[in-house]
């Protein structure tokens, strides 16, 4: 079930080649390579073949919210997306702080053979920002967790993040950090601050109260040699600190959301909730800003921040309705739509971001690797003329906070394969 | 002449400067009622509006229920204290369930600003907003446009200084959309702690001024004419935990309607009023002498209040069928 041979497949859009796979590995690229025998063949002419898509910061909600999306569910929407490896956050319920909730979630992601499901360990407790967790021992669980988060709330403790980073070099671990200031913003923050904001009468974060935490994260990493990764950038001022970091040498990297690379503040205004995000969305100047600094490699990857939530959880009134927005279906489309197509960016490109990038930052061997001969076969083929208008019913995700319903977008994810074997065909899951 | 009405009134930017008007005019008539013995007009007869307020609130939901109650509507009132999600049921829910009785029109009060805009997007009713959050508070404008208007005349060309919270008011949001579009020049006056973010941008694209000093603006002669009309915000006490300013005595001394201030204006100009939309607190935005003070409209506000919030129901829920004769002449068919 592991061996495939893809034909005429553009590798990352370039040459048009075979690809022989055989127990789960790339064993030949070549010109009209044959199929050894009862072997499927993938047609793939036309399409273009990149390493499989990594998503760095997923939200599936199991345990404790199969309403809103279970591991099956989310891992679905990860394989019609194109993706081959999620990274699960640590903020279900129970929290992922122990090594136990991380080898359920590892198992779970298992089970579903549609993508591999790596647990994000929480930096502290409970996500109270106050006792570590035990991360060492999520580490050498089964799950190997080297990516803590505390995700939906910043580590805002200095001392408290200071002690993780020095923890963590042990064994190679990355702090990925929700970069906000809560002492910059009220407790119902909900929107980017600014003249919208005040026009609306919502309670807003400012841009400072990211860029003065990713600021301090970076010489903490500087201090403790360990290493840190900023979680959804969403500002130019944050974009600035970042290439100011990098350019001393400071170990940091960083993430993108496909909705902060294309949505602006503006929804907001229409107070509907399914454009209420956190980070929030921003002006079109911070658009712009993330769309260079992730083409420039100041941000190096890109990470959806799926984040499903109920119905009833996103019928309230905007303050009181929850974060977050889906986006594992249609990052691909996004990206490629935004950047790609405007050629900004060529498909390699894309690949290094959604895929080389992440699997490197979260340390996953198996993932984000060349296209070459004993590689694992984690790959996607993409259309890259395919024009395609976003159906929030269509969706796998058992969520419809769907930001990008009705739009339509060229790129699309035709055939995702995980070790050799095909785990969705153009938007329906085998 | 037939003038369009919004179908809901959530923002005062649903009406333009001739919708205003209409209501205005219409307001005055309506007036008239509060001033009978029988205070009864048929126009709203059979028209069920509910008064679903999930905030506090005394003077507006009494103020639209004796609205609804002199033009004949059955008005029901329901009160709910915090945020229905922390009950367990979506606001959607809330409002649909409401709404599938067959009700005209949801008049709401919201702690949440946009509130109104969502439950208009869910229902079928009318749905007039009576205050969400900290963004707007539409039949307040109103009301403050027609009692300015009585003391003042036209408002074209007035000059009004807003002073106070302005990052926490619905009021002043609501207040600068329809002084702007009635001709008004209008100044905020506020530390910067008090004005909402990016108003600097915001008040370059509508036109307004704004200011950090009460005295300056007050003593403004030449093209910042003197102030026609002092509009006093309510200042919370709770405003200074959160570092909005250090103590009540400082803001009274830099943004207070203090005695001093009072005399010195009404000696510049005779004809200055003085609004405030309450509750008000003396002694710290504003003084006793300043809210009993013959320039002060506070009470005028109050009585406008119904007969705007009359005008306002006709408008939306009345249809060109029901004529507005009915207000005007009707003596006895009150039963």
């Amino acid at each position: 079930m592991s061996d495939l041979l893809i034909t005429g497949a553009r590798l990352l859009g370039g040459e048009a080649k075979d690809v022989l796979v055989l127990g789960g590995t790339i064993a030949e690229i070549g010109a009209a390579l044959d199929a050894p025998r009862d072997v499927e063949t993938v047609q793939a002419e036309g399409l273009a073949l990149l390493p499989g898509l990594v998503d760095l910061h997923t939200h599936l909600r199991e345990p404790g919210r199969e309403d809103a999306e279970t591991i099956a569910t989310g891992a679905a929407a990860a394989a019609v997306g194109g993706f081959t490896a999620v990274l699960a956050m640590a903020n279900t319920s129970p929290v992922t702080d122990t090594a136990e909730a991380a080898e359920r979630i590892l198992d779970l992601g298992r089970a579903t053979g549609l993508a591999d499901v790596q647990p994000i360990g929480a930096v502290t407790k409970g996500l109270e920002g106050a006792e570590l967790a035990e991360l060492a021992l999520m580490h050498r669980s089964r799950a190997v967790v080297r990516v803590f988060s505390d995700d939906g709330h910043c580590v805002h403790d200095a001392r408290v993040m200071r002690r993780a980073l020095e923890y963590v070099r042990a064994f190679g671990g990355v702090v990925s950090q929700h970069s906000q200031d809560p002492d910059l913003a009220g407790s119902s923050a909900c929107c980017h601050e600014g003249e919208l904001s005040g026009r609306l009468g919502l309670p807003g974060w400012p841009s400072v109260a990211e860029s003065t935490i990713i600021a301090r994260d970076a010489q903490l990493a500087r201090h403790t040699g360990s290493r840190v990764h900023v979680a959804h950038v969403s500002t130019a001022e944050g974009v600035e600190v970042l290439r100011w970091a990098k350019a001393q040498g400071i170990d940091l990297t960083a993430e993108v959301t496909p909705h902060h690379l294309l949505l602006t503040q503006d929804l907001v205004s229409s107070y509907d909730p399914t454009f209420k995000v956190n980070p929030p969305l921003r002006p079109t100047e911070d658009v712009e800003a993330l769309r260079a600094a992730l083409v420039d490699g100041t941000i190096d990857a890109v990470a959806t921040d799926h984040a499903p939530h109920a119905r009833h959880d996103k019928e309230h009134a905007f303050v009181d309705a929850a974060f977050g927005m889906l986006g594992l279906e249609t990052a691909f489309a996004v990206v490629h739509d935004t950047l790609v197509r405007g050629g900004q960016l060529d498909l390699a490109g894309l690949a290094d971001r959604m895929s080389v990038a992440p699997a490197r930052i979260a340390g996953l061997a198996d993932h984000g690797q060349p296209l070459a001969v004993g590689a694992p076969a984690n790959l996607v083929l993409v259309d890259t003329e395919s024009t395609q208008t976003v159906d929030a019913s269509a969706s796998k995700s058992l969520s419809r906070n769907n930001p990008w319903h009705g739009m339509s977008f060229t790129g699309a994810v035709h055939t995702t394969i995980l070790r050799g074997r095909v785990t969705a065909r153009q938007g329906v899951t085998e | 002449m037939t003038i369009t009405m919004p179908r809901h009134l959530l923002s005062m930017a649903d009406l333009d400067a001739e919708g205003i008007r209409t209501i205005l005019d219409t307001a005055t008539q309506m007036h008239d009622v509060q001033k009978r013995e029988v205070k009864k007009i048929p126009t709203l007869r059979g028209r069920t509006i509910i008064n679903l307020f999930f905030e506090d609130s005394t003077r507006t939901r009494s103020s639209f229920e004796i609205a609804g109650k002199w033009m004949s509507a059955d008005t029901i009132n329901i009160t709910g204290k915090g945020s229905s999600a922390s009950k367990g049921e979506s606001l959607r829910d809330t409002v649909r369930t409401i709404d599938a009785m067959g009700v005209d029109a949801i008049v709401m009060r919201h702690g949440a600003s946009g509130a109104a805009h969502q439950v208009a997007s869910w229902v079928q009713a009318h749905v007039i907003n009576a205050g969400d959050g900290t963004h707007e508070h539409p039949t307040q404008a109103l009301l403050d446009a027609y009692t300015m208007e009585r003391r003042l005349g036209s408002l074209e060309g007035r000059h009004v200084a807003i002073v106070g919270d302005l990052t926490h008011s619905r009021v002043v949001r609501s207040n600068l959309i329809s002084l702007r579009r009635l001709g008004a020049d209008v100044t905020v006056v506020a530390p910067p702690t008090l004005m909402p973010s990016g108003i600097g941008t915001w008040a370059q694209r509508e036109g307004f001024a704004l200011s950090h000093d009460l005295d300056e603006v007050l003593q403004a002669q030449g093209p910042g004419r003197p102030v026609d009309a002092l509009m006093m915000l309510r200042v919370q006490k709770e405003r200074m935990s959160g570092g909005y300013f250090p103590t009540a005595r400082e803001y009274t001394v830099g943004y207070g309607l203090t005695r001093d201030r009072l005399m010195r204006l009404t000696d510049a100009n005779p004809h200055l009023v003085i609004c405030h939309p309450g509750p008000m607190n003396r002694g710290l935005e504003i003084s006793a002498d300043a809210a009993d003070a013959a320039q002060s409209l506070v009470l005028d506000q109050v009585s406008a209040g119904v007969a705007v919030r009359m005008s306002v129901l006709y408008h939306l829920l009345a249809g060109a069928d029901d004529p507005i004769g009915a207000v005007a002449t009707n003596e006895g068919s009150a039963a």
